[in-house]
């Protein structure tokens, strides 16, 4: 009985493995081909039920991939057979079927498709909105409900988008391939965008109470150093790790004992990770030797120039606003442009830092932005502006985060 | 993959274009489609009249009706067409990229269902 236990519970525990470990790589392989992600998913996840009913019996095989390649090839012949009729499989699938096998009856590793697979899904033919979400879903594996709860959106409206998405990419044949030299960078910049964009939805949530929220800033985490590993000449790839470690060394301090929300430059620095900003810093200084600056490099030096008050105790705030100045003038950004008024608030005093603000304010119509109301109120409370109340309020009512908007309601009534 | 390019084009800029500058469009569409041919991506193209030429027909309760004029009153009109033979959307994309009449208009790339 004992004996019967630990197999299923060993093959359980093998099978969580792989598909946590192999997930992307699998379907990525299995999709390629006939550019058929929904086949993949569905043979794969067919192929891991046939797993834990199997492996438990006959034991772990000695290459797992390899099993479950060959169980989820057979499923996709077999759902091509019902769509085609019994004797006619297409030149596509045929081909499809070799490739497998040879892949499945060799011990060689799969070979990993997984960046290709990123080019894919963040093709420009690609909804961009659409392109974070297809990313973790394809190569993570996350559900439509998950990834539709960071995304604020509604699973029915998630699985519809995800489904149209994956339609386009067979129907209009978008090629799972990384791009030439010519268009790398450009190109790379979308699947760089789209796992920032995962990180900062996970990150929103990960003070909502939900866990998933959490769970979706580690895997954007995870997905960036796939790409480092994958392409580890791009200074950006590692820019953007860099990124996603500083804010991740942070999060323990973003709270405090009763939830409440601290601001970074109020975190006590004994809290922040050390060991994420060892592992970021060494990031950033691989990039950095490759000579080709960009938009999460210098987003990267920036947080490396906050993260190194915990040596000094103190923020060395022109050089933050100078990389702030060199930020600005390569995005444009209005998100940008507030930090980097906030920037020149600390360094050369709350009027020069309001001044900026306000004409970036009138620049990019930054009325319905939240974080430009909370840098202003700030602002103008520093130099004792009686506008600071009404900035505030305006900061509250378009904050959707309760502890942040706590923290706003004190500042307010402490005025 | 076959694909579908649609030439999206202002037609009121196109017939106030200046002749020397219709024949250089012609000369290079005519260089373009040569070169279809030669990399063995061409199946076939045509092109349109303007639409002021065009007739809707729909049947609609068991009655046709005929309207005079294109499908939509849109600034950039359907105005040609290509049918290519191409490995992937990218390679497709690449073709449109390439059309003369990408730098005054759009083309739209679709894929074709295969029957």
């Amino acid at each position: 009985m004992g004996d019967v236990t630990d197999a299923r519970e060993l093959a359980s525990r093998a099978a969580t493995r792989v598909a946590r470990e192999s997930y992307g790589k699998l379907v990525a392989f299995l999709a390629a081909p006939g550019r058929d992600v929904p086949g993949a998913e569905d043979a794969l996840s067919e192929a891991f039920a046939a797993a834990l009913e199997n492996w438990p019996a006959r034991g772990v095989p000695e290459n797992p991939e390899g099993w479950l390649v060959v169980a989820a090839r057979r499923r996709m012949l077999d759902a091509a057979r019902r769509r085609h009729g019994a004797a006619t499989v297409s030149g596509a699938l045929a081909m499809i079927g070799e490739e497998l096998a040879a892949a499945a009856d060799s011990t060689a590793p799969i070979p990993d498709r997984r960046l290709a697979l990123m080019f894919a899904c963040a093709h420009p033919a690609i909804d961009e909105a659409i392109r974070a979400p297809l990313m973790l879903q394809t190569i993570l594996g996350l559900d439509a409900a998950a990834i539709a709860s960071a995304f604020l959106v509604s699973p029915a409206a998630m699985g519809q988008r995800l489904a149209r998405a994956k339609a386009k990419i067979k129907l209009a044949a978008v090629p799972f391939r990384i791009p030439e030299a010519d268009e790398l960078a450009e190109r790379l910049g979308a699947v760089l965008e789209a796992i920032y964009a995962a990180f900062a939805h996970g990150w929103a949530e990960a003070f909502a109470d939900d866990p998933r929220g959490r769970n979706l800033a580690e895997e954007a985490i995870w997905l960036g150093r796939v790409v480092v590993a994958l392409a580890p000449e791009e200074p950006e790839a590692l820019g953007l790790l860099a990124l996603m470690l500083y804010a991740d060394s942070r999060r323990a301090a973003r709270r405090d004992s009763s939830g409440r929300y601290v601001p970074l430059s109020e975190q006590d620095p004994a809290l922040w990770s050390e060991a994420a900003i060892v592992e970021a810093e060494a990031a950033l200084r691989i990039a950095g030797a490759k000579s080709r600056p960009g938009r999460f490099q210098l987003e990267a030096a920036i947080q490396s120039a906050h993260a190194s008050r915990r040596r000094s105790g103190v923020t060395d705030w022109p050089a933050i606003a100078t990389l702030y100045d060199a930020l600005f003038a390569l995005t444009g950004s209005p998100v940008v442009a507030v930090n980097r008024a906030v920037a020149v608030a600390n360094a050369h005093g709350a009027a020069a830092g309001l001044r900026l603000l306000e004409s970036a304010g009138a620049a990019a119509q930054l009325d319905g932005y939240q974080s430009y109301w909370a840098a202003k109120a700030d602002l103008q409370a520093r130099i004792g502006d009686a506008g600071a109340a009404d900035s505030y309020r305006r900061a509250i009512g378009l904050e959707s985060d309760q502890a942040s908007r706590a923290f706003l309601l004190g500042r307010l009534s402490a005025l | 993959m076959q694909y579908l390019l649609m030439i999206h084009s202002d037609e009121a800029a196109m017939q106030q274009a200046r002749k020397e500058d219709v024949q250089g469009m012609m000369a290079a569409y005519g260089a373009y489609t040569q070169a279809m041919k030669e990399a063995g991506v061409y199946l076939g193209g045509e092109r349109l009249h303007p639409s002021s030429n065009a007739t809707v027909v729909r049947m609609q309760n068991g009655k046709t009706s005929v309207l005079n004029g294109p499908y939509a009153e849109v600034k950039e009109q359907l105005g040609g067409y290509y049918v290519i033979e191409a490995a992937d959307l990218d390679a497709a994309i690449g073709w449109a990229a390439r059309c003369p009449g990408a730098q005054f208009g759009a083309i739209e790339v679709r894929p074709i269902w295969a029957m």
